[in-house]
């Protein structure tokens, strides 16, 4: 087992946590309401450098605007503006 | 019926010299216009590198329709058009929402230099 390891993950070596900082929901807090497919500069921004979607539990998303997120990817994917595979985006 | 408003992004194979390009979305336009669509915005958005090769191409001419339906069923020949084809590599039909609409005019107007070249917009 590696239980010691995982309180790194939590804990740092002083005893803190990483980040305390609380996530928000990018969209909800500077009023996006539709996040447009054409952009494929801005879609970047949530994905990792595979070209997959980041998880809400990183990003801070909430789930109706990942949800309309993922949409938007799905589109830009099929227009080519994103990959769907990608070995070294960004 | 309801009128509603649509968009759509086709991708035309990058053998077309620029002339062709307007020439064959001046073909797609007439297409939604014998369906009694309404045109509200045409945009050429250029040559741009396409993400992932499509028909073992690396590039292509990228065009915006927007328009609104009403009861006619025009976005139904409007893609049977693209099928029919060739030089249209990928095609993509959106209705938009309240909030799509509200993004489109506000980008339509340059609000925000995000995508596209504007120079380009002048077609």
């Amino acid at each position: 087992m590696r239980t010691p390891e995982r309180n790194n993950r939590t804990q740092n070596a002083d005893g803190k946590k990483p980040d305390q900082r609380k996530k928000y929901c990018r969209f909800k807090k500077s009023g996006i309401k539709y996040i447009d497919y054409k952009n494929g500069d801005y879609l970047l921004k949530f994905l990792n450098e595979q070209g997959r979607i980041l998880p809400r539990r990183l990003t801070g998303t909430s789930l109706k605007y990942q949800r309309k997120l993922a949409q938007a990817v799905a589109r830009a994917r099929h227009l080519a503006i994103l990959p769907y595979v990608a070995d070294a985006l960004k | 019926m309801q009128v509603k408003q649509y968009e759509t992004i086709f991708i035309l194979t990058p053998v077309l010299s620029e002339a062709q390009v307007t020439e064959v979305a001046e073909k797609f336009k007439q297409v939604l216009k014998e369906n009694s669509a309404e045109l509200l915005h045409e945009e050429s958005m250029g040559l741009r590198q396409l993400a992932y090769p499509i028909q073992k191409k690396g590039t292509g001419h990228y065009f915006l329709l927007e328009y609104t339906v009403g009861a006619t069923n025009a976005v139904d020949v409007l893609e049977l058009a693209f099928r029919r084809d060739e030089r249209v590599l990928r095609f993509l039909t959106v209705a938009l929402d309240k909030h799509a609409v509200v993004y489109n005019e506000r980008r339509r107007k340059g609000e925000f230099n995000k995508v596209a070249a504007p120079a380009e917009e002048a077609a």
